[in-house]
């Protein structure tokens, strides 16, 4: 009964999200809106009860396998792609590069900042 | 006689759902056992291996995806409960966040406006098409929310699929590297970055390869990075003009 409850859980949270999405046309994806549904209700409610967690972390857990079916429909697109193929590389690794070095730096300086200045309050 | 059975066979199981849904669940076990085998390398993640795999096995029995899709969809279904299962990591995480929310707040907001707009001007400006642009857009988060989103600004979900996919690979491969040169060696910090940047991949990395304390902040980027994503991304893509 554990996993039914949990499925629930999720698929309600979802339901509600896709309702809230479509009545107010929202550009944000319904499943979206249900984890947020979910996250204020399990701060409301201040705990995971145990079927959610056991049906929410099995669904993350295999989370990859999840991507593999829309993944294979790249193969729709190979015509784009082979037109596209060298802005879609440079564009992934110059972009993701970036990413990582604009978050690290600016998380780090941050963190910095934020620690001495709780020192300098002490 | 034989040949006739076989025949009969081939017709039933290309129209039935199960034969697709098998076929998944079996190139992603055989592209498991190849990661292991290749020292688990993010070229040769267990997803892109077993969406090559399949792809191959439909040029060889010459199906198209739409066929494909009907056994396959039942797994894709469950991308939407997945993404509100999100909630979970980000519940069990919330002291740690309440303690670093200052950092959290501008490295999320700062880290999502880079990767949208680098992505989306670098692709404009080497000439993509919109469609292509509007693609690319969300590539740095975790799947199941590009490609709600792709779906949502007009982009294609599919192909935002596969380029988010490739971007965890990439992010995998040039992450580490940069940590190196830009000498970060906070945990915290190195798992935060490869969560937003590289999402589900990030954060598998880093479990594997940094740390627990790194693979539960990649976890934790992953989830708000999707959800700042979500509501930031279409007001930015408007700018462009897209």
């Amino acid at each position: 009964m554990g996993l039914i409850i949990g499925m629930s859980i999720l698929l309600g949270c979802q339901f509600l999200g896709e309702i809230i999405s479509r009545a107010l046309a929202l550009p944000v994806p319904g499943p979206v809106l249900g984890m947020l549904i979910l996250l204020i209700g399990l701060i409301t409610r201040g705990s995971v009860p145990g079927s959610l967690r056991t049906m929410g972390e099995g669904l993350l857990k295999y989370l990859t396998l999840l991507f593999v079916p829309a993944g294979v429909g790249l193969i729709q697109h190979f015509g784009l792609i082979g037109r596209e193929i060298g802005i879609l590389i440079i564009t992934l690794i110059v972009s993701t590069s970036v990413t990582l070095l604009v978050t690290s730096q600016i998380l780090q300086r941050v963190a910095k900042k934020a620690t001495s200045s709780r020192e300098g309050d002490a | 006689m034989n040949d006739f059975g076989l025949a009969k066979v081939w017709v039933y199981l290309a129209a039935s759902p199960l034969l697709h849904l098998f076929a998944t669940l079996l190139a992603f076990i055989v592209a498991s056992r190849i990661n292991r085998w290749a020292g688990r390398t993010p070229l040769l993640h267990p997803v892109i291996v077993a969406i090559a795999l399949l792809i191959g096995f439909l040029f060889l029995t010459d199906t198209d995806y739409t066929t494909y899709f009907e056994g396959a969809q039942f797994l894709h279904f469950l991308l939407g409960p997945a993404t509100v299962a999100l909630a979970i990591p980000l519940y069990d995480h919330r002291e740690r966040v309440r303690r670093m929310l200052w950092p959290i707040v501008v490295g999320t907001l700062t880290g999502v406006v880079t990767a949208v707009i680098s992505a989306v001007g670098i692709a404009m400006i080497l000439g993509a098409g919109p469609e292509t642009v509007l693609s690319l857009a969300p590539k740095s988060v975790t799947s199941p929310i590009a490609m709600g989103v792709a779906e949502k600004i007009g982009g294609i979900p599919s192909l935002t699929a596969g380029l988010v996919l490739l971007t965890g690979v990439v992010g995998c491969i040039v992450g580490p590297w940069i940590f190196r040169l830009t000498r970060i060696t906070d945990p915290t910090i190195q798992g935060y970055s490869m969560g937003l940047a590289a999402h589900g991949f990030g954060t598998a990395y880093c479990f594997a390869s940094i740390g627990s304390v790194a693979g539960a902040f990649s976890g934790l980027a992953m989830g708000t990075s999707g959800l700042v994503t979500a509501f930031i991304l279409p007001p930015i893509v408007h700018l462009f003009g897209l």
